[in-house]
């Protein structure tokens, strides 16, 4: 364990080093959840039948939207990528550390520093003027904890998996919007998944995308009961060991084809 | 003045046909990046169709009509994002000295940034908007109505014009300060978003910022509302006029960066 944690940490440290763009990234993130809430609230005085979430639980789960941004994964390790650029990968290769340990090791530290550079200042703004409320009970406080864990674990293993792809091609920058963008849709950050229609809802709770932002939210906003906690944190769980496990197995393949580049 | 101006406009289209000859060097990664910028910005349509699908519509507007508004911004922002791409690297160039080189050259630094790059990729999100534009225009039942298809180019044209002219003053910010230009990206790139919906659904402070210091809804709003039929094309000279803003906007947008530039102090080595 010990060589992963010292690389979390240090990877943690250069990350925290960014504070003008944590703030610039606040600033952002505050516009687009503004202009968020202002067209969930003019659909809202609209509606003619119940929704399935009510106003004030939208506001909550967009402003945690917002203030966890930074666990999604969005992409991949810029510097693993370099590495595998300029054939410097080899190095990694020759370490006496588990490869795909060492990159999901990275990969937890770029999702964790800047969601608590981020989240912190924005959980304070959101609950003090913009109307995030606090967890409805202690129970869902803890089942928020724990499901957010998970949720960096889900996270970690999708950002690896990704970085495992850039063995096979470099060019891939299309196909990674691509799969970012399904990411995205089916997770619940463009829009709360309560909100997809019926017919859309049990492929959605099939995939492994709402573990990384639907279930943690909804379990704050009490949404999801305290209660079932158990069972969505063994999916998310679950869903992070079959990507792992599929990770591993795409990387050991990944090792026997991998040609380094340089000289 | 004629001769300079024909000089300016084929400089111009030599500079865009070699950064274009550039990137369809790798074809298939090109056809890749293209298919992404297209998906990711069909899925954002897409969350606009969940949100109508729920509720039926917006205030007194239908998903048709707003997939005007979303059309005309994506149409716009795709135009400009393609083209500004040397504006928005400036603060590389401070940075690490090379704009000397540009200021060295003897044509224009507007010219030499604009021709600096023209992203193919782009192309997917005018598709998509077009595309989201399209059919609106059947749903609505336009047909070939010349005066509000005139209408829509304008309106396209205006919008791409303001996003230009924020990377402009993007470019213009960073002989000053390099720290601000993440902030400005929430006009750009929120202005894009906060363009899908009509400008009426905001609240009065941002309905007055997007009007009157970033004219976003002259460019869309006021044209959209002759295009989707609530006020009449031919009776209503405001949604000719409001487009002009976004060109305005960019006029100004370059005079200032003309003011940047002679406050440039080389860093380089």
């Amino acid at each position: 364990m010990g060589p992963y944690l010292a690389i979390v940490s240090a990877s943690a440290r250069i990350l925290l080093q960014y504070r003008a763009a944590a703030f610039a990234g606040i600033v952002t993130q505050l516009f687009f959840g503004f202009v968020m809430v202002q067209a969930y609230t003019a659909f809202y005085a609209a509606a003619t039948q119940p929704p399935p979430m009510a106003l004030a639980e939208v506001v909550g789960y967009i402003w945690l939207g917002q203030a966890m941004l930074g666990l999604f994964p969005w992409n991949v390790d810029p510097e693993i990528r370099a590495q595998i650029r300029t054939g410097g990968v080899v190095y990694e290769l020759l370490r006496p550390v588990d490869l795909y340990s060492l990159w999901f090791a990275r990969a937890v530290a770029r999702r964790t520093a800047p969601t608590l550079l981020r989240a912190v200042p924005m959980f304070i703004i959101a609950a003090a003027l913009l109307g995030l409320p606090p967890p409805p009970s202690p129970e869902a406080f803890l089942a928020w904890i724990a499901s957010t864990f998970c949720a960096l674990v889900l996270s970690a293993a999708i950002t690896t998996l990704l970085s495992i792809t850039l063995m096979w091609t470099l060019s891939g920058d299309g196909a990674m919007m691509l799969v970012v963008s399904v990411v995205v849709f089916f997770s619940g950050q463009a829009v709360p998944l309560p909100m997809f229609p019926e017919w859309l809802q049990p492929l959605i709770t099939s995939l492994p995308f709402r573990g990384l932002i639907d279930i943690p939210f909804r379990l704050y906003l009490g949404h999801i009961p305290a209660a079932e906690a158990p069972s969505l944190l063994a999916f998310q769980l679950a869903w992070a060991a079959a990507l792992i496990l599929f990770g591993r197995a795409l990387m050991a393949h990944g090792r026997r084809v991998l040609v380094a580049q340089g000289g | 003045m004629f001769t300079t101006m024909r000089q300016t406009i084929s400089l111009y289209a030599r500079l865009v046909s070699v950064s274009m000859r550039g990137q369809m060097q790798y074809r298939a990664s090109f056809l890749m990046l293209l298919a992404g910028t297209f998906a990711v910005s069909f899925l954002e349509f897409v969350a606009v169709w969940v949100m109508f699908d729920r509720f039926g519509h917006l205030r007194s507007w239908s998903l048709a009509e707003v997939a005007v508004f979303y059309g005309l911004v994506n149409t716009g922002f795709a135009l400009a994002e393609a083209t500004s791409r040397g504006f928005e690297h400036v603060h590389q160039a401070i940075r690490s000295g090379t704009f000397d080189r540009v200021l060295l050259r003897p044509r224009s630094t507007v010219l030499q940034l604009a021709g600096q790059e023209l992203q193919l990729r782009r192309v997917g999100r005018f598709a998509q908007g077009a595309l989201v534009l399209g059919w609106a225009w059947m749903e609505l039942g336009l047909g070939l109505d010349l005066p509000r298809l005139a209408l829509t180019v304008l309106s396209v044209l205006g919008a791409g014009s303001l996003f230009y002219a924020l990377s402009v003053l993007g470019g213009m910010m960073s002989f000053w300060t390099v720290e601000t230009l993440e902030i400005l990206n929430c006009v750009t790139h929120g202005g894009n978003f906060a363009g899908q919906y009509p400008i009426t659904i905001y609240r009065d402070n941002f309905r007055r910022f997007f009007t009157w210091i970033v004219p976003l809804a002259c460019v869309t709003y006021y044209p959209a509302l002759a295009i989707v039929g609530r006020t009449d094309p031919m009776a209503d000279p405001v949604c000719w006029l409001a487009p002009l803003a976004g060109f305005a906007f960019l006029a100004v947008s370059l005079r200032l960066w003309s003011f940047g530039v002679t406050r440039y102090r080389s860093t380089g080595s």
